[in-house]
This record gives structure tokens, C-alpha cells and sequence, in this order.
């Protein structure tokens, strides 16, 4: 038996693709839920009816999504162009610290602040990302341990400035930082829900994406990057140049999906604000084996995974770490399931 | 000042540098090992995290602590095992699969903890591995303390690198494993299988990992809480490339790293006025800047993540 390369990838399998991992990964996981006494068909259809089973539960299932859009859309970017940044946790951290910062003390109108606070968290996350971008273009250092240890230094730094200069004096236990302006909050897209209009800023964002990889010469060049360097540089594409512009493009993704957090949802910045939103972004980007548009599709499933586990496990006492032990096995069984769309088995 | 460097006339200071060292060794050496064939392993901050869960699970559920190493080493094997079939025989993305990894074993070993330990307020505790006193040579002043007063496994660790280091650099064995990450085609050639070599590898460098990580909560501390692992994997990965993949430079990076983490942590009690946070992120700071210094010069084994197909080029 041996693998085969295809000259294309059909299309009918990549679609089948992400649905078959998903299918594989809830298998796999059903036999943890089924060790712990629980009747795994039954915890499924308790997740999917506390995700989904109400107007309420689908709004905060969205609200979930919004943050998974954009950092899925930082890791599909950077992997397309083999720029492999782990650090999304990390610009998602400091694109929320720099909006929560200058959001408590700018003094513009709401409409004018909302995107130029949205445009600093951008800008934190470029610059985190293109540290390690740079180092490696420079030095040769591999980017992957520098953006996961960047991720440890900003969430202590973030502790640091929350229990310091940005300590919201009126918060109580946990420390949290000071809020930004009631001005500044992201108008509720479903009222008397969590759900507000970063989902839409979040689809906006997809689209852009889409638009930039498939009609722009920058979006040619990431690919032509991503699928063979050497290639790409006798083509005449500037590597370093290339792989700079696709950093920009992650980290400010990434620190976006922060800013609207605090925007939409937060209003200040605490250590346990994200349950993972960087990592997590990961695996969305490769369910959506790294194309804009199923990345929503897929940051909408993971979130459906967060949010119902957390109901299926109060009605049946399965700890809710099942919910990351899906989202990874989905990681790993799409890995093989992408396999089979570019070989083919031959005995 | 003063304070700062009577600190570093303190035994044990000294003492602590071994301790906090020997998770690091058994990482480091694990990667080392999985490198050295040809396969990086970015699951190793799971498998660590893994091996600190099983290891002192085994222990408190009535294993001893040997037996918990073993256990540890054992789930550590597993989880090589399932990276290894992914990136050997299938040649999948080698950062993908190792992220799955560690995603994977953390995600587990919190689910299996919480499923099967009962935790109240304070998390359940176990009796730790204690410090072996090694008659005659632990009362040598200022020394002995620091050397021969440890708990078995560091001993254990330190001697991992000897033999890690002969075994790379004076057996067959190791030849062929140094073979397999530089030229695997050479190796076919040789009439050796050049998958089994890279499985074999990342299993036992993978069961090297989960020690390290069972290190932490059988000897260091006496329980298992999330996220404790606190990165030590990824330094560990970073330790390697700073050691030039070489298990002597391994065990050197590993003593340096560990002597930083117990003069900050030490620093913090005697410097007023600075924030805590800024001595814990020294550790990541120094991890970023030995890459950068050895980048550069570092002699990558040649056929590092490069997947190996029979048949083609």
C-alpha cells in the first residue's frame, strides 16, 4: 500500500473532508463521555440543545463565534503562507489591553472611537506578530517557540498591567482592568442578548480576507509562498516582504479578535477572558482547511462545541473539558482526512 | 544588592537549580531524541502534562512511586506513538499533528483528573519522592547539600544524558538514528527502515517527556492542577536547538534556564517595588534570546521535518 499524490484536489472531498473528521472526532470523544457513565448520543443532543435549542442559546453560541471568526482567520492566513504562528492567544491578549487602555480615557464620539480603538487592538497584534516574524527573517529563528512563548510574557504582562497601572478600583475579587468608555460598546445586534454587532465585523472580516487571498497579487504571492519558497523566490517574489505583510495580516486579525471582545462583550480585560480563543483558532483554521469562508463555518461549529458542552455538562455531570478534547481530536482526524483530498491510496 | 548576591551564596539556591533542571532534562533529551531522527514533536507540552496527570493518578490510587514514572512513561509512549503514525508513515504536517498532540493529551488528562478524582477545596495530595541523602558524600560542606541530596529521579535525569549522549554518539543505534534525521535515504540504502528508526524515536523520546512531566508531581510538588506544565515543553524545545542537538549542551542549557528560574523566583522576595510578573517572564525573555544568539550557527539535523516517502526525492 502506498500514498499517491492527485493532481487536484476534488472538490467533493473537500468538502466531505471536515465533516468526516467531525463525525470521526465525536466517535472517538463518545467513548470518553460513554466511560464516564453517560449515554454519548444523549450528551450529544444535550450539547446541540444548549447551543442551539433556544433563541437565547443560539445568540450565545454566536457571541462565542465571534472572537473563534477572527482568530480562525490569523492561524488560516499565516499557515497559507507557512508561517506557522502559534501566538494568536497572545495578540488576541494585547489587542483586548490596548483597547480596554485607551478605550477608559479617549474622549471622541462613540462612532469615531469604536474603529479607532478596533484599529489600535489591530495594530498591537501586527506588532506582537512581527516580532517573531522578524526574528526569523533575520536570525533564523523558528517562529513557532518564539510566538508561544510570547503568549506566556503577554498573559503575565497583562496580569501585571491589570493589577497595576490599569486596576479598575471598583472591581471586585478577580482583578480586572479599568472599562472602556460606555460610549465605545458595540451596539447589541439581537437586544436583550450578548450578541452584538462584532459578528458582523467578524463576517466583514472573512470576506475581506477572501478578497485579498483570491483576487489580490499579495494574496498570490502568500500562496505561491506557502506552496514552494524557493519556487516563489526565482519567481520574483520578495520572501521576507511577503512573509512581513502575511504577519501584519495575522497578528492584526488576531488583535482584533481582542479589541471586539472588550468592545462586544467584556468591557475590561481579565487573565481568564479567553477560554483559549488562540489555540482554538488553530483548529478552526484547519477545519476550514485554511479558506475564509469555512472558517466561519467552522469557528460556528467549534463554538457550538464550547457552549453545549457547558449545558450538557451541568444536566449530566460530564466534565466540560470534553469540549476541548473534541475541538483537538477534530485537529487530528482533520490532518488525516485532509490527507486523503491531496493522496490518493494505492495498493 | 547585597541581598541579591548573598542569594547566590545560598546552598539552596543551588540545590533548587538541579531540582527545577531535572524536568527539563527529561525533556530536553526526549525532543533531542525525536529531533536527532528526523521528527519535531511539539506534542511534548502535552505529553508532559499527561505524564504529570498519570504519573501521580498511579500514585494515588495505590501505586508507588516508581510505578508512576512507569505508568507516566508508558501514556507518554502512547501519545509518541499516535504523532509518530501521523507524521512517519503518513508524512503529515510535523507542527500540525504536534500541536494536535499537546491540544489532545492536556485536553485528556484534565477530563480523565476531573472525572476520577474528587477535588474540594484544596486539590488531593500524594507522597512525594524525598530527598536521598547518599551516605558519606552528602556531608561534604556547601557540596553535599547541592549534589547529593536530591530525590532519585534527578539522579536519574543526569544520568539519562550520559547515556543518551553515548548512545547518539558511540552505538550503532545511535548512528542509525542520526542517520535517519540527516539522510534517510542513505539509511534504506544501508538496508535499514528508516520509519521504524523515526517511530522508535519519538516513542521512547515521547515516554522521556511524560517522566519529565511526572517529575513535577511526584518529586517537585505533591499534586496535579491544569496548566502546570507553565510552558516547560516549549522551553524545552527552544533548549534544544540552543544545545546545537547535543545531549551534553542539553543538560549545560537546561542547568543555565533552571538557575535563572530559581534566582528570579528567589529575586522576587528580596527586590521590593517591581512588579512580580517582571522575574517570571525573565525565564521566556532568556529562552527568546538564546535562540536568537544560536539560530544562526546551529546545525540543524538536515532532514528535519522533511517527511520520508520510499520512492521519492
Amino acid at each position: 500500500m502506498r500514498l499517491e499524490r492527485r493532481a487536484h484536489a476534488p472538490l467533493h472531498l473537500i468538502v466531505i473532508a471536515p465533516l468526516a473528521a467531525i463525525v470521526a472526532a465525536l466517535f472517538l470523544a463518545g467513548g470518553l463521555i460513554a466511560a464516564a457513565g453517560v449515554n454519548p448520543f444523549g450528551a450529544y443532543a444535550e450539547m446541540l440543545r444548549g447551543a442551539l435549542g433556544s433563541r437565547l442559546s443560539v445568540t450565545e453560541m454566536l457571541t462565542r463565534a465571534t472572537p473563534l471568526i477572527l482568530t480562525g482567520l490569523a492561524a488560516a492566513v499565516a499557515f497559507r503562507a507557512r508561517l506557522w504562528n502559534i501566538g494568536g492567544e497572545g495578540q488576541f491578549f494585547v489587542g483586548a489591553l490596548i483597547t480596554a487602555w485607551i478605550g477608559h480615557s479617549l474622549s471622541v464620539p462613540g462612532p469615531l472611537g469604536i474603529p479607532i480603538l478596533m484599529l489600535a487592538g489591530m495594530a498591537a497584534g501586527a506588532l506582537l506578530l512581527a516580532v517573531p516574524a522578524y526574528l526569523r527573517l533575520r536570525f533564523s529563528v523558528d517562529e513557532v517557540v518564539t510566538t508561544l512563548l510570547l503568549n506566556f510574557i503577554v498573559i503575565l504582562f497583562v496580569g501585571m498591567m491589570i493589577e497595576g497601572p490599569l486596576r479598575d478600583p471598583l472591581a471586585f475579587g478577580w482583578p480586572s482592568s479599568v472599562p472602556v468608555d460606555g460610549d465605545f460598546r458595540l451596539p447589541d445586534l439581537v437586544p436583550r442578548t450578548r450578541l452584538h454587532i462584532g459578528f458582523l465585523i467578524a463576517l466583514a472580516a472573512a470576506g475581506a480576507v477572501w478578497l485579498i487571498l483570491a483576487r489580490t497579487v499579495f494574496g498570490a504571492e502568500t500562496r505561491a509562498a506557502g506552496l514552494n519558497a524557493t519556487a516563489a523566490s526565482f519567481a520574483g517574489i520578495s520572501l521576507p516582504r511577503t512573509l512581513m505583510g502575511v504577519a501584519m495580516l495575522s497578528g492584526a486579525l488576531a488583535g482584533l479578535a481582542g479589541s471586539v471582545e472588550v468592545l462586544g462583550v467584556t468591557a475590561g480585560v481579565t487573565t481568564t477572558m479567553s477560554p483559549g480563543f488562540g489555540y482554538a483558532g488553530i483548529v478552526v483554521a484547519m477545519l476550514a482547511a485554511l479558506h475564509p469562508a469555512g472558517v466561519v463555518a467552522a469557528a460556528v461549529f467549534v463554538a457550538t462545541v464550547f457552549v453545549g458542552a457547558d449545558a450538557m455538562s451541568r444536566a449530566t455531570g460530564v466534565p466540560s473539558f470534553i469540549a476541548d478534547v473534541v475541538v483537538a481530536l477534530c485537529l487530528l482526524t482533520m490532518v488525516v482526512a485532509l490527507m486523503f483530498t491531496t493522496y490518493r491510496v494505492r495498493r | 544588592m547585597m541581598e541579591a548576591i548573598d542569594l547566590l551564596l545560598n546552598t539552596s539556591l543551588w540545590a533548587a537549580v538541579l531540582r527545577i533542571a531535572t524536568p527539563l532534562i527529561f525533556g530536553v533529551l526526549g525532543a533531542l531524541l525525536c529531533e536527532r531522527s528526523g521528527v519535531l514533536n511539539l506534542g511534548i507540552e502535552g505529553i508532559m502534562t499527561m505524564g504529570a496527570m498519570v504519573g501521580w493518578l498511579t500514585v494515588y490510587m495505590g501505586g508507588d512511586l516508581w510505578t508512576g514514572l512507569l505508568v507516566a512513561a508508558l501514556s507518554g509512549g502512547m501519545m509518541g506513538l499516535l504523532h509518530a503514525m501521523l507524521t512517519v508513515p503518513l508524512g503529515l504536517s510535523q507542527h500540525v499533528s504536534g500541536l494536535g498532540i499537546t491540544l489532545f493529551a492536556s485536553s485528556l488528562s484534565y477530563y480523565l483528573y476531573r472525572l476520577i478524582v474528587v477535588v474540594g477545596d484544596l486539590p488531593p495530595t500524594i507522597e512525594p519522592f524525598r530527598p536521598l541523602d547518599i551516605p558519606i558524600l552528602s556531608d561534604i560542606p556547601g557540596l553535599g547539600p547541592i549534589l547529593f541530596s536530591q530525590t532519585v529521579p534527578t539522579y536519574l535525569a543526569l544520568l539519562s544524558v550520559v547515556v543518551m549522549a553515548y548512545v547518539l554518539a558511540r552505538t550503532p543505534l545511535g548512528l542509525a538514528i542520526r542517520m535517519t534525521g540527516e539522510n534517510p535515504h542513505a539509511v534504506e540504502a544501508q538496508g535499514l527502515n528508516p520509519l521504524r528508526i523515526r517511530i522508535g524515536a519519538v516513542v521512547a523520546g515521547s515516554a522521556l517527556m511524560a517522566v519529565g512531566g511526572a517529575f513535577l508531581t511526584t518529586a517537585a510538588f505533591n499534586s496535579f492542577f491544569p496548566e502546570m506544565v507553565q510552558g516547560r515543553g516549549w522551553i524545552c524545545i527552544a533548549l534544544v536547538v540552543f544545545a546545537s542537538w547535543r545531549p551534553g549542551k542539553a543538560l549545560l542549557g537546561a542547568l543555565l534556564f533552571a538557575f535563572f528560574d530559581a534566582y528570579q523566583l528567589r529575586l522576587q522576595t528580596v527586590v521590593e517595588g517591581v512588579p512580580y510578573q517582571l522575574f517570571l517572564m525573565a525565564p521566556y525573555f532568556l529562552s527568546i534570546g538564546a535562540l536568537v544568539l544560536v539560530a544562526r550557527r546551529a546545525q540543524v539535523p538536515e532532514a528535519l521535518m522533511v517527511p520520508y516517502r520510499r520512492g521519492e526525492r
